[in-house]
This record gives C-alpha cells, structure tokens and sequence, in this order.
C-alpha cells in the first residue's frame, strides 16, 4: 500500500511532492548558502480553492540575477550567478555582464504535474525593467554544453507555455520521459535493496535538470 | 464506431461575430462584423482563413499578429472555442460577440500564437499528456507516423468524425467500461492494448481519467444567470489540470458528482449541495443556515454547452462527451463558501 511516501516507477504522489520538496528546500538552505533559499508557495495563495486534504503547493526560486560570460571555462560550466543584494561578493574576474550588457533576471519554479507524477521546472527570466527575455536571449544565458544537451535530447526540452497557476507564459523543461531516468538514478539504491527515499527525490531530480539552466547543487546535498 | 453523442459533439458550433478592433480600423467607413461557425472542439486561430478577408482592406500596415478578446479579455486561443463560450458566457450569448486584434499581441499574458502549427502542437502536446494519464505511457502517440498524426490532426481541424474514427484505434486508448448506459456501441478490443493495471477480463481497474477542470467562483448567491457578474481577467478563474483517479469497485457508480468533487475537496461530500436538493428538514434552523453559509455549493456544471445533471454516470460522460485530444473539460461555477 502506497503511503505516498515512496517513489514508485520513478514517480511521486502529490503528497510525496510536498515531502520532497521541503526536504530538499532544507537541504538547499544548508549547502547552498551562496544562492537564496527556495520558498514553498501554497496554492491556496494562487488559485480560487482551498485544497484541505494536503498543503498543495511548488517551489520558488525568484530574482536570481544571471551573469553570463563570454569566455567560457572548460571547468566550471556552471553560470555565474549572483544573489541580489550581494554585498559581500564580488563579480568573478573573468566575467563580464552579458551581451546586451544588462542584467538578466530569473524566476525558477519547481511545480508538481498531477498527469505525469514527476516534478516540472518552469523559469522564465526578464531585464530590469521587466520586460520578458526570448528563449534565443535566454540560451545565450545558459551553459554551452547544455544548449547542447538540450537541441540533442528527447529528455530535456524547452517549451513555453502557460504557468498552471499564473496565468503567464512561462518556459519549460518537458517532463516526458523524467520517470526513465530518475529509475537510472535510483539503480544503485535498489540494487543495494531499498528504495530511493521520497527525501531525496527532488534532490537527484535538480542535479540533473538544474545543470540544463546552470544551477548546481553542491555534491554535499545528495547524501 | 461513433455514436450518435459524440457526433452531436462534433458537429457543435458557436455563432460569433467577430468585431474589428477600433485601433486597428484604418479605413473608413469601419467594417461591419464578420459572423462564423465556430466549431465547439475547434481552436479560434483555425478561423482566421475565414475571417481575414473580411477585415484585411481594412487594417493599417504592418505585419498580423492574431488574437482574440472578449469584453476585454484576451483569450486563450488554446482552449477549444466551446469551452471558452461555456466558460466565459455564464448566459450564453448568440451570437457570441468578440472582438479580434491583428496588432498589439499581449505576449506577456498570451503564449504566442503564429499559425496553424502552434494549434497544431497544443493539441498534439494533450493528446500526449492525455494517453500518457490513460495509459501510463504515451508511447502509442509517440510511435503514430508523421502522415498519421497529421491526418488525425487534420481530422480535427476539418471536424471530419469519420476520417477521425478510422484513426483514433491507432492509438489504442484505454476505454472505461460503461456499465451503467445502453450500449450503443461496442468498445472495439483493440482499444484495451497498451493499458496499465488491468484484470483478467480486461476491464480498467485503476482508472486514471484526463480532465480540465475551470472553475468559476462568484461570493454571491444569484437568481439568474445573467445576473453573474462578468469576468475581468483569468485570474478570476481557477484552472486544474489534474486527472480523476478511482478504482473500480464492483457494481458502484462514479457520478460527474463524485469526479468533480473529489477535485474540489472543498464543495465534497454530504455537506455539499446543489440548489434545492437534499435540504434537511432542519433547514430553517439557525444552525442550519450558518452551516449552509459555510459551505460552498456547485451551481453549475457545463460540458459541450450541457448544463449536466450531476448524477450522470461519469464513465458516459467521459466516453461521450470528451474532445478529441481525450481530455474532458469541464466548465463549473460554484458559489464560494463564506468565510
């Protein structure tokens, strides 16, 4: 019997959603002190309805502001990425701000898909004045090798669409197929004879997914 | 293989007077508006072929970029135009007057709409998520031949039930056994290939159902329809793209009741009610009344422009009245409970 609590077929109920997702907020908040923590927005805060079976809700990671350089470092392909309001750091030498030499906003929400049972990332990213950036600015913003990734994979592609809750055209990473490789994730633990912990769903869900928009999570959160 | 419901279904359309906006009129006298079928299971964009050519003389020069609005609310073109009408049209309107842009797109609401092809993909990318939500997998969709999908596609487009029935086995969907209507059909076999969880007799155990669900909520009580207030902008409405999940049980009977229920827990249950059934003799106690103010009520249920009475087996509505993508959208308009 399915508590919820467990990752079946690579797939998540919506209450193992929840679960999840504040294990890996906490997690994120932990190690990943250089980048703001995620928050968790109810959907009661979105919709008409009030949900009182479980706190239905998703992921946000807003403001993030993107520098993108033009030289890239075979090393660390990750982006350069600044908080807001970061007065304690310094822009790394060898970047630059980005071509249209304005800084880049981004939103990212970690929503969970009723039909598919896996997370969807959706992110969209805009100037400072708030204007909405294309998808050609945006993969401009984004590490070399994953556009690559992108144009060759059937896992990993962008499409826009309508946020399921805001109303707005927001992008996203297509979750067909997220189930298989999640599964690819998960060998070890099951062959090792338990079962990927809900807790830890998330987690080895962005290590993937969150390379392909140049966030990454230090090694420290997958254990 | 269709019956006589689904083609009802599809042969479904909307009266519209389609009316220039005033900023792009460059000509003068204004053009008068243009009035079209529009097909219930159709897509706005497909109708522009045939409403261009009323206006073209008539815009100023630049380049088109399409869209729709309805008393100043831009719509989205990737819901079906009958469940637009259903949805937007409390009392329903005929002809339904709209008004049509060929400038100004409001890319920061709408997602863009640049021809056929986007219609095309949105209908294609639900058919998916549909068969993935029946199946388990949306490999059968996946694995259609390019002339497939555009024939059914096409199907679609041209409101063709023939062409479409003669396609749609391809992608051997999952059916609902409906025990609960006369058959006026028969489920072909081969539908059943590909299904997860299912028993012996190939009957769907766990069923997953594709459904839209648009739920309109409005504070106060109202007498007739067109005394409910119109809507401003789309955030008066809430969107659920979930699918109904139930297990079949021997010899019990889901209602559209039951399906809309347990997607909006808060109108759930014996404390749920429509207008006029089910009141308790105690109705007039005080008690009672706080109690009613409390909860919300499902005042509406509309599904291809059918006011559905909610006892309806939930299996033939699903079976009939669905679009061809599989999904079920459902219009609903609930009076909010009060705080």
């Amino acid at each position: 019997m399915n508590s919820g609590r467990e990752v079946i077929d690579g797939r998540l109920t919506v209450e193992g959603f929840s679960v999840a997702a504040r294990a890996f907020a906490d997690k994120w908040k932990t190690h990943n002190q250089s980048l703001p923590p995620w928050s968790w927005v109810p959907l009661i805060n979105r919709t008409l309805l009030l949900s009182n079976q479980q706190e239905e809700g998703y992921l946000s990671l807003e403001n993030i502001l993107i520098l993108s350089s033009l030289e890239e470092s075979t090393e660390d392909e990750s982006l350069n990425v600044a908080t807001e309001c970061s007065e304690k750091e310094e822009p790394v030498d060898h970047t630059i701000l980005n071509q249209e030499n304005e800084a880049h906003y981004y939103d990212f929400h970690i929503v969970y898909s009723a039909s598919y049972k896996v997370p969807v990332l959706y992110f969209r990213g805009y100037c400072s004045g708030g204007q909405p950036l294309s998808l050609d600015v945006i993969k401009k913003d984004l590490p070399s090798c994953s556009v690559s990734l992108l144009l060759q994979s059937k896992w990993t592609f962008i499409t826009q669409e309508e946020h399921p809750y805001l109303n707005r055209p927001w992008f996203k990473l297509h979750p067909c197929g997220t189930e298989d490789w999640i599964k690819l994730l998960s060998q070890s633990s099951i062959s090792a004879g338990c079962q990927m912990p809900v807790e830890l769903y998330l987690v080895s869900w962005f290590s993937v997914v969150g390379q392909v928009v140049g966030l990454r999570i230090p090694l420290e959160m997958l254990n | 293989m269709a019956n006589e419901a689904v083609k009802y279904v599809w042969e479904g359309a909307i009266p519209l007077q389609i009316h220039l906006h005033k900023s792009d009129v460059a000509s003068h006298p204004a053009p008068p508006p243009a009035l079209v079928l529009a097909p219930r299971i159709g897509y706005l964009p497909l109708l522009i072929p045939h409403i261009k050519p009323y206006f073209k003389d008539s815009l100023p020069p630049g380049e088109d970029s399409i869209w729709f609005d309805y008393k100043g609310v831009p719509l989205k073109w990737y819901i079906p135009t009958g469940v637009l009408f259903d949805l937007l049209c409390a009392e329903p309107e005929r002809p339904w007057n709209l008004t049509i842009h060929f400038r100004g797109y409001p890319s920061n609401i709408l997602i863009p709409c640049e021809g056929e092809d986007f219609v095309k993909w949105n209908f294609v990318n639900s058919l998916k998520e549909a068969q993935y939500i029946i199946n388990g997998n949306c490999k059968n969709v996946m694995n259609m031949s390019q002339s497939d999908q555009e024939d059914l596609w096409t199907s679609v487009m041209n409101g063709d039930l023939d062409a479409y029935t003669k396609l749609s086995p391809k992608l051997k969907m999952a059916t609902i056994e409906d025990d609960f209507s006369r058959k006026a059909s028969l489920s072909s076999p081969q539908s059943r290939q590909g299904a997860t969880e299912m028993d012996v007799a190939g009957q769907v155990k766990t069923a997953r159902v594709p459904v839209r669900l648009y739920v309109r909520s409005i504070n106060q009580d109202f007498e007739n329809l067109e005394d409910v207030p119109e809507i401003d902008t789309w955030d008066d409405i809430s969107y659920l793209n979930r699918p109904f999940e139930f297990l079949r049980e021997e010899g019990k009977c889901f209602t559209l009741r039951n399906a809309i229920e347990s997607l909006l827990p808060e109108f759930i249950g014996d404390k749920a009610q429509t207008s006029g059934e089910e009141r308790s003799k105690d109705d007039d106690t005080e008690e009672a009344d706080g109690l009613l103010r409390e909860m919300g009520e499902i005042k509406l249920a509309r599904i291809q422009g059918i006011e559905m009475k909610l006892e309806i087996p939930f299996s033939w509505v699903v079976n009939n009245l669905m679009n061809p993508e599989f999904y079920l959208h459902i219009s609903v308009l609930v009076k909010a409970p009060q705080r």
